[in-house]
């Protein structure tokens, strides 16, 4: 690390296409050393694409980008050194066991084989893995496979780490586990890049956030800045009857407005920001005979992020690009 | 593995953040690997895969032994008039075919590799480009020995005694392997470049069927139309058959083993590069 280049990730003009689709369309991103940053936006919105140019996997189009001031493409084996690569599918062997690919990856990274068993062994324990070391990575669950693929990307600990969509599929434990992970990995002076489709997730974990949207950067700041811009967070509300939906739009329109109906029939949002005017709304829905089986305050959801910065939702962008891959509001 | 196995009703071991701090900050970052240890490295993960599934060695092993015993006793009498003698001219051919054939899998599972994410960690680690390549083929060259062995061994039971001895038989397998090296690389440009792990072994079969009927593995091409000798006598397998007889019986000639190696030798100069380049773009 040359100590004239602050930042971590300097990128300028990245573009890529493939094809007709411009996926990468002029992506600035500048991301400081030690920090988490987050790049939040849909499928298909260039995430990965541009993590992948980063971690020299492809060679952008235009443009260009330093790693810790290192060309990704002139200096690109120096990038190599510095970075370490957690992918959307988990970048784990599933033929070999846990154990293996912890050795294997500590003797490509330059361990002899006793020492690369003492580091697998380190990790498969503070992983919570020993229990499955010898068993088929196939053979393990969602959380139990994001860990491993954690592990294997700290068996030399990375100065830059990207996670790509680390909690996408998992069950709410398993991802406050590999929140708690990031949390370490950031605690001990990795700088981590973080592409997810959560604002909760870049909201409790990045200190910036760098919204992508068709191959853009369309809005960049704190967590806390995004929301304010956003407005607000949302009340979500579920209906006994599905049949008073109609009933319900109108009392929270009036009530708080921004009314957003789900995909489950029984169910619609509102936008709110304070719990009171929320806790008024749900007596107003009481009042008018609508029955409410459950109803909570919520941050805005990446849709209405993007409804908000956008003027279309990201429901519409991941369609327009045929990636309709864990799209969660399957009807 | 011992601490608790006793009990049942413990919870989900998960990860530990304070032992995961300690794990990061635990240890200094070692000096890259050299090119041959980074390959070697592959070649140990193409073993462990063996290991795990060892019933992979049957589909490349099976066929061979039904050959050898179809041929054998099948066909044996009508074309070389007794079995034994037969299995004589067959033996050292079934050998090449089964070697040769082992090598469409290399394609096949490289084909089978890029579809996980596991390649994109390899390609970003900074180790010698082409050892994820290099190794994996080193590592199929050990199943190309085991399909070999099987053959030798199963020749010596139905009563094959080679000229040359143990000697001349080892010098035959190595030949061999040496040429199924240069092939695969042939098959993992094609794994490459095919969309499907099923594309790669329909169009590798097809191109390795044909070539290996169409030598002299079978039957002596002296038999065959002018047109079709003519092609059998230049085909690498034919040379590759004929040197390996030879090398077996003792009466090899330097020749067609120079032959074999010259062709194996530009299989990997025309086609590692091409695979190489294709995988860093993959």
């Amino acid at each position: 690390m040359s100590a004239h280049s602050p930042l971590a990730v300097e990128a300028t003009g990245l573009v890529k296409s493939f094809g007709e689709t411009r996926a990468v369309d002029g992506v600035d991103l500048a991301v400081g050393r030690g920090s988490i940053y987050g790049v939040l936006g849909p499928n298909g919105a260039g995430k990965t694409t541009t993590i992948r140019m980063l971690a020299t996997l492809i060679r952008p189009d235009a443009g260009s980008a330093r790693i810790f001031g290192h060309d990704i493409v002139e200096e690109a084996d120096a990038v190599r050194g510095a970075v370490s690569l957690t992918g959307q599918l988990a970048s784990v062997d599933e033929d070999l066991t846990g154990r293996e690919n912890l050795i294997l990856l500590g003797r490509l990274l330059g361990f002899k084989r006793p020492a690369a068993k003492e580091r697998a062994a380190e990790l498969l324990e503070a992983f919570g893995l020993l229990e499955a070391a010898g068993r088929l990575v196939k053979h393990y669950s969602g959380g139990m496979r994001r860990r491993l693929d954690i592990a294997a990307s700290i068996v030399v600990t990375p100065d830059l780490m990207f996670l790509d969509e680390p909690t996408t599929g998992l069950d709410p434990r398993s991802r406050n586990q590999v929140w708690e992970i990031i949390r370490a990995l950031v605690a001990e002076g990795t700088t981590i890049l973080l592409c997810t489709q959560y604002l909760e997730e870049a909201d409790q974990l990045a200190d910036g956030i760098a919204v992508i949207d068709r191959g853009k950067v369309i809005a960049e700041g704190t967590p806390g800045q995004l929301k304010a811009s956003v407005g607000s967070g949302a009340l979500h509300v579920r209906l006994l009857d599905p049949e008073q939906r109609l009933v319900a739009e109108q009392v929270l329109g009036r009530e708080l407005g921004g009314v957003t109906l789900g995909a489950d029939p029984a169910a619609l949002s509102a936008s709110c920001s304070a719990a009171d005017r929320a806790a008024e709304a749900v007596a107003e829905l009481t009042r008018a005979g609508v029955r409410v089986a459950d109803f909570s305050l919520g941050q805005p959801s990446l849709d209405e992020v993007f409804l908000a910065l956008t003027g279309h939702t990201a429901d519409e962008v991941s369609t327009e690009q045929g990636d309709p891959i864990h799209e969660e509001q399957a009807a | 593995m011992n601490t608790n196995a006793a009990t049942q009703a413990a919870p989900t071991p998960t990860a530990d953040p304070a032992a995961v701090r300690k794990a990061i900050s635990s240890r200094p970052r070692p000096s890259r690997p050299s090119a041959l240890s980074a390959a070697l490295t592959f070649g140990w993960r193409g073993m462990l895969k063996v290991k795990h599934v060892p019933e992979q060695l049957l589909d490349v092993t099976i066929t061979p032994v039904m050959f050898v015993l179809m041929f054998t006793y099948l066909f044996g009498g009508a074309i070389a008039g007794s079995t034994g003698e037969y299995l004589d001219y067959i033996l050292p051919g079934i050998l090449v075919m089964s070697v040769l054939f082992t090598t469409v899998y290399s394609g096949i599972a490289l084909n089978t590799d890029l579809t996980k994410g596991v390649v994109d960690r390899f390609r970003s680690l900074p180790i010698w480009r082409p050892s994820p390549l290099v190794g994996s083929l080193l590592g199929d060259s050990v199943r190309y020995l085991v399909a070999g062995t099987v053959i030798i061994l199963l020749g010596l039971l139905l009563g094959y005694r080679p000229g040359a001895g143990p000697g001349g038989v080892l010098a035959a397998l190595a030949l061999v392997v040496v040429f199924a090296f240069g092939l695969s690389w042939v098959f993992t440009t094609l794994g490459l470049l095919l969309r499907t792990p099923n594309a790669v072994m329909n169009a590798g079969f097809m191109g390795i069927f044909p070539l290996t009927f169409l030598s002299n593995v079978f039957v002596d091409p002296a038999t065959l139309p002018a047109g079709l000798e003519a092609f059998v006598d230049v085909n690498p397998i034919s040379i590759l058959a004929t040197a390996s007889r030879g090398l077996m019986e003792g009466n090899a000639d330097g020749g067609d083993i120079a032959i074999v190696l010259t062709v194996a030798a530009v299989l990997t100069a025309v086609f590692a590069p091409l695979t190489t380049r294709l995988y860093r773009r993959a």
